[in-house]
C-alpha cells in the first residue's frame, strides 16, 4: 500500500468507489427505462437500500420507481466489505452518489452530441433529456450507446444537498410491502429445486470433542440422504425439513462427547474479567497544562453481561455444488468475507465460490449467518450437487453464536476541593468485540475450528480507535476534562465467543461514564443537564441534550416512584449525537415508562427511516438493560430459549419520542447505533433520581437493586 | 397414513401426514406456505402465529390432528397487493417494521384480535400482542399501525 498521497487539492473518489472503480458494476440501465443499481451493501432490517436508491434516483433524476436494487453477491457487485449500521449509508450512499453523478455526466455528454447543444444547457427530468428548442433524447434511448464499463474519475461533483428532490424526505421503505404481504424475501422462505434439508449436530457442553457417532436408525428415517461426519463436525441432510430434524435427533442419541472446556464464573464476571490473561493498550491520554490541586478520589466499578445478538429468525443458509465449485445463498453481512472464509475452510481459489446474499431476521452485529453458510457447504458436498438448506435450531442461536462481550469498567475520578473533575481514569477489561470473517489469516466460522484438522479458535480483537476502537468505542470522554488517561484490557484467551453487537463496547462505556456523572452531579447538587452542558464545547453535543431536556420538559416535578434521567453521547465519538431522557416507575421491577431522544446524525437521507432506526434501537437498549444477560454454568450456555433469555415484550416497551435534528449540510452518519449507549445509561440515572441508588451492574433486574442497595455507596 | 380436514384460507384441504406433526411444519413444509414463520418451534415467539376462527395460535405447538374441520387462516388468507387487509394497508402506512420477520404473526395476531374487538385501545392491542415477539423494536409502530386500521375498518 505504498501510495503517493494525493495532494489536499486534488479530488478523490470516494473510498468504496475507489477500491471498485467500474462504473457498469454500480448501475445498469435499460432500453425499457429501469436503472438496476447494485451496491455491495446489503439489507439487514435497517432500510438501507431504500436509503440507496433515494441517492441514485436523486443524482440520476429520475423516478424512485425506475430503480431496481440488486442484492448483493460476489458475482457481479462492488466489494463494500461488511454492512454494519453505522458507516453504511456513509460510505456506500457517497460511492453511490459519485458513481451516478458521473454516470450522468456522461450521458449529457452523449446527449449534447448527438443534440448538438451545449452540455450547460441540458437539463435532465425523470429520465428524459432535454435542451433549448425542445430537442430531447433520455437515458433510455440512448442506453445502448454508452458503456460503463469504464472507471470512475474524482472530477465529477455531484449535486448540492439543496438541489436533491429526495434525500431529505421520508420515502417508504421499498422492501416492506413483500414483508407484509409476506412473499418470499427472507432466505428461509425460498426453495431452491431438488432442495435438500441439512441440520448440523452441536455439542451442549462448550466446546466438547466428538468422540463417537453411531448412526443406529437415523438411515431409516424416510427420505433420509446422508450423515456428514468430519473430525467434530457432524450434520445429516434429508429430502424433507421434518425428516432431517427427525435424523438429527437420532443422531445426538449416538453421539459420545468428550469433556468440554470449562466457562467463566457466572455471577462474578468481573473477577474473571480482570484475572484472564489480557494485553494492555494506553487508548488516549491528556495531560494538564495546569493540574489542580486533588481533594479526593472517587472510584467506581461497572459491568455489562453477554448480551445475545437473539435475532428473531434462526440463522440459516442454502449451498450447492457443481464440481469444485461452490454457491452460497446467505444472510451474512459480508458477502466478499464470507468467501474469504470459505475459501480458507475448502482450500479454494475464492473464484470458485460464489456467495449472494438474501435478507435474514435483523441481526444486530455478526450472528451465527456466516457459520451456517459453512455448515451448508459442508453438507452439500454429500448431495451429488443437490443444494442444501440449513437452518439452525433456536437453542444453537442462542448458544452457539457469536455473543456482544461482556465487560467490566473501573473510573476513578480525581476531583477539586470545589468537586470539579480534574483527572479522570476509565479502564476497561473485556473480550475483544469482533472476530469477523474475512479479515484475518485463519477463518472465524465456527466448523471451521470443528473440523478433522481444525483451526485454531480465532479470539476477538478491536478495531483501532481511528476506526472507531472496539471494547474502548466511546470510552474517551466527549467532556473537557483537563486530564485523563483510557486504558483497554483485552482478553488473549475467549472461553465464551464474542463477537460485533450493535455498538461494540460503546454501550458499556457511555452506561458507564454517564452513570458516574450523574452521582458527580448529585454530590455537588448540580442538575445533570447544566452539569453536562457545562463540561461541553461542542454545539451540536449542547443542541441534543437541550432538544431532548426541552422535548421532556426537564426537568418535571418529583413524584413517589418515579424517576428522570438524561445521558449523552456521540457514537464512536464522530458519529450521530444522541441525547436521551428517560421517565421510568417501580422499585423492584422497573418500567420504562417513556423514552425522548434528541437525534443528529448530520443529513439524514430518509429522516423517517432514521427515526425508526432510533426508535428501534431505544427499545432493543431498553431491553438489554432491564432484562438481558447470557446465562452459563461452568460446563455451558443455559439461556438458550426466550423463557431464559427473556427480552422486552409489547406491554412492557416504553413510548418514544424522537426529535431528529436534520443537517443536510453534513454527511450522512448511521443512525442504528447512535441510541444504545445514551438510554442504557438515562435508565440507569433515572433508577438513581427514583432510589437514590446507583446500579452498575447491568441488566437492572430487581436482583441487582437489591445487592446494589446493600453495597451502597 | 391418516388424512386431516381442515379449511386453509378458504379452501377445504385434505393433507396426509402424521397427525403429530407441528402446523407449522405441514404449512412450510408439504404445502409450500412459507408465509408463516419459524422462530423457535417452541411456542415462544409467535413468528409462526395463524388464526383458527377468530384466535391467534402458534402453528409450532399445534399439532395436526388438533385442527381437524378447523378454519385456518394464514398470512397468505389475510390479503393481497390487489386486496390488501386494512392492517396490511396501516403497516405500510406507518412503516411498521424494520427486518420484517416478525410480521406475519403479528398480523394474524392483530387481525384475530380486531375479529374479536373491532374497538381496540392501545392497552388491549399491546396485551393482544404479548405474545409476539420483535428483536428490532418497532412495537410502537406497530400498535400505532394497529390502531390505525380498526379506525379504517369502522369507517368503511
Ligand atoms: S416459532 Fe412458533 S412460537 Fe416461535
Ligand atoms: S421487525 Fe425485526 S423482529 Fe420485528
Amino acid at each position: 500500500m505504498n501510495q503517493p498521497a494525493p495532494s489536499p487539492s486534488s479530488p478523490k473518489l470516494p473510498v468504496n468507489l475507489a477500491a471498485n472503480p467500474k462504473l457498469s458494476s454500480w448501475l445498469k440501465f435499460s432500453p425499457q427505462g429501469q436503472v438496476t443499481v447494485s451496491p455491495g451493501k446489503v439489507e439487514i432490517g435497517q432500510g438501507i437500500v431504500t436509503a440507496l436508491a433515494q441517492i441514485a434516483a436523486d443524482e440520476l433524476d429520475i423516478d424512485i420507481s425506475r430503480v431496481q436494487m440488486i442484492r448483493a453477491s460476489t458475482a457481479a457487485s462492488p466489494n463494500e466489505g461488511v454492512t454494519s449500521g453505522s458507516l453504511s449509508v456513509q460510505q456506500s450512499g457517497r460511492a453511490m452518489r459519485h458513481a451516478c453523478a458521473e454516470v450522468r455526466q456522461i450521458f449529457l455528454q452523449l446527449a449534447s452530441e448527438r443534440l448538438g447543444v451545449d452540455i450547460a444547457s441540458l437539463g435532465v427530468e425523470d429520465g428524459t433529456i432535454s435542451g433549448p428548442g425542445n430537442v430531447t433524447t433520455s437515458y433510455w434511448e440512448l442506453a445502448e450507446e454508452v458503456s460503463l464499463d469504464r472507471d470512475a474519475t474524482p472530477d465529477v461533483k455531484p449535486k448540492p444537498a439543496t438541489r436533491r428532490a429526495l434525500a431529505g424526505n421520508s420515502v417508504q421503505r421499498i422492501d416492506i410491502p413483500d414483508k407484509v404481504f409476506a412473499r418470499a424475501r427472507f432466505i428461509h422462505d425460498w426453495a431452491l429445486p431438488e432442495m435438500l434439508h441439512g441440520r448440523v449436530l452441536r455439542p451442549q457442553n462448550a466446546r466438547a470433542k466428538l468422540t463417537g457417532l453411531k448412526d443406529g436408525n437415523v438411515r431409516t428415517i424416510a427420505g433420509f440422504v446422508a450423515v456428514v461426519r468430519d473430525g467434530s463436525f457432524a450434520g445429516v441432510v434429508c429430502e424433507t425439513e421434518h425428516g432431517a430434524e427427525a435424523a438429527l435427533q437420532a443422531l445426538r442419541k449416538g453421539a459420545v462427547w468428550a469433556d468440554g472446556e470449562p466457562l467463566p464464573d457466572e455471577s462474578d464476571l468481573a473477577a474473571f474479567l480482570k484475572a484472564a490473561p489480557s494485553e494492555t493498550t494506553i487508548i488516549d491520554k491528556r495531560t494538564a497544562s495546569s493540574p489542580g490541586a486533588k481533594k479526593r478520589t472517587l472510584r467506581r466499578q461497572y459491568t455489562r453481561p453477554y448480551i445475545a445478538h437473539a435475532s428473531i429468525a434462526p440463522s440459516c443458509a442454502m449451498a450447492q455444488w457443481n464440481g469444485d465449485r461452490v454457491h452460497v445463498w446467505t444472510h451474512s453481512q459480508g458477502v466478499y468475507l464470507l468467501r474469504t472464509d470459505l475459501a480458507l475452510v475448502l482450500k479454494l481459489p475464492a473464484e470458485n465460490i460464489i456467495v449472494e446474499h438474501m435478507e435474514g431476521a435483523g441481526c444486530y452485529g455478526h450472528n451465527a449467518a456466516d457459520d451456517v453458510a459453512l455448515d451448508a457447504v459442508l453438507l452439500a458436498k454429500t448431495t451429488g450437487g443437490r443444494p442444501v438448506r440449513v437452518q439452525w435450531s433456536r437453542e444453537a442461536e442462542m448458544s452457539d453464536a457469536p455473543f456482544g462481550a461482556a465487560m467490566a469498567i473501573e473510573i476513578e475520578a480525581d476531583l477539586d476541593a470545589a468537586g470539579e473533575i480534574i483527572d479522570w481514569r476509565h479502564s476497561i477489561w473485556s473480550n475483544g468485540h469482533v472476530a469477523r470473517p474475512g479479515r484475518a489469516a485463519q477463518p472465524a466460522l465456527l466448523a471451521g475450528f470443528e473440523v478433522e484438522n481444525p483451526f485454531p479458535r480465532m479470539i476477538s480483537t478491536n478495531p483501532p480507535q481511528a476506526n472507531g476502537g472496539g471494547s474502548d468505542r466511546n470510552a474517551v470522554p466527549l467532556y473537557d476534562f483537563p486530564s485523563w488517561q483510557i486504558e483497554s484490557h483485552r482478553l488473549t484467551t475467549m472461553p465464551i465467543r464474542t463477537s460485533a453487537l450493535r455498538t461494540l463496547g460503546a454501550q458499556g462505556n457511555v452506561f458507564a461514564i454517564e452513570s458516574f456523572l450523574d452521582e458527580i452531579a448529585a454530590e455537588r447538587g448540580e442538575d445533570p443537564v447544566a452539569f453536562r452542558l457545562r463540561h461541553l464545547t461542542d454545539e451540536r453535543a449542547k443542541d441534543v441534550i437541550r432538544a431532548a431536556a426541552k422535548r421532556a420538559r426537564w426537568k418535571p416535578e418529583k413524584q413517589p416512584g418515579i424517576g428522570y434521567g438524561i445521558a449523552f453521547a456521540r457514537y464512536k465519538n464522530t458519529g450521530a449525537y444522541c441525547a436521551a431522557v428517560a421517565e421510568i416507575e417501580g422499585a423492584g421491577d422497573i418500567r420504562v415508562r417513556k423514552l425522548t431522544l434528541a437525534v443528529d446524525v448530520g443529513e439524514a437521507i430518509n429522516p423517517d427511516g432514521v427515526i425508526n432506526q432510533i426508535e428501534g434501537g431505544a427499545i432493543q437498549a431498553t431491553s438489554w438493560v432491564l432484562k438481558e444477560r447470557v446465562r452459563f454454568d461452568r460446563q455451558r450456555i443455559t439461556s438458550t430459549n426466550w423463557t431464559e433469555y427473556p427480552i422486552l415484550r409489547f406491554s412492557e416497551v416504553p413510548e418514544v419520542e424522537v426529535e431528529l435534528i436534520q443537517r443536510s449540510e453534513m454527511d450522512p452518519v448511521g443512525a442504528g447505533e447512535a441510541a444504545h449507549g445514551p438510554v442504557s445509561a438515562a435508565i440507569a440515572n433515572a433508577v438513581f433520581d427514583a432510589l437514590g441508588v446507583c446500579v452498575r451492574h447491568l441488566p437492572i433486574t430487581r436482583e441487582n437493586i437489591i445487592a446494589a442497595m446493600e453495597q451502597a455507596p | 397414513m391418516p388424512s386431516v380436514r381442515f379449511r386453509l384460507n378458504g379452501v377445504e384441504m385434505d393433507v396426509d401426514a402424521d397427525p403429530d406433526r407441528s402446523l407449522l411444519d405441514i404449512l412450510r413444509g408439504q404445502l409450500g406456505m412459507t408465509g408463516s414463520h419459524f422462530g423457535c418451534g417452541a411456542g415462544e415467539c409467535g413468528a409462526c402465529n395463524v388464526m383458527i376462527g377468530d384466535r391467534a395460535v402458534a402453528a409450532c405447538d399445534t399439532p395436526l390432528w388438533s385442527v381437524a374441520d378447523k378454519d385456518i387462516t394464514t398470512i397468505e388468507g389475510l390479503g393481497t397487493p390487489e386486496r390488501p387487509h386494512p392492517l396490511q394497508r396501516a403497516f405500510i402506512t406507518e412503516q411498521a417494521l424494520q427486518c420484517g420477520y416478525c410480521v406475519s404473526g403479528i398480523l394474524m395476531s392483530a387481525a384475530a384480535l380486531l375479529k374479536r374487538n373491532p374497538k381496540p385501545g392501545s392497552r388491549e392491542v399491546k396485551e393482544a400482542l404479548d405474545g409476539n415477539l420483535c428483536r428490532c423494536g418497532s412495537h410502537n409502530r406497530m400498535v400505532r399501525a394497529v390502531l390505525r386500521a380498526a379506525d379504517e375498518m369502522a369507517a368503511e
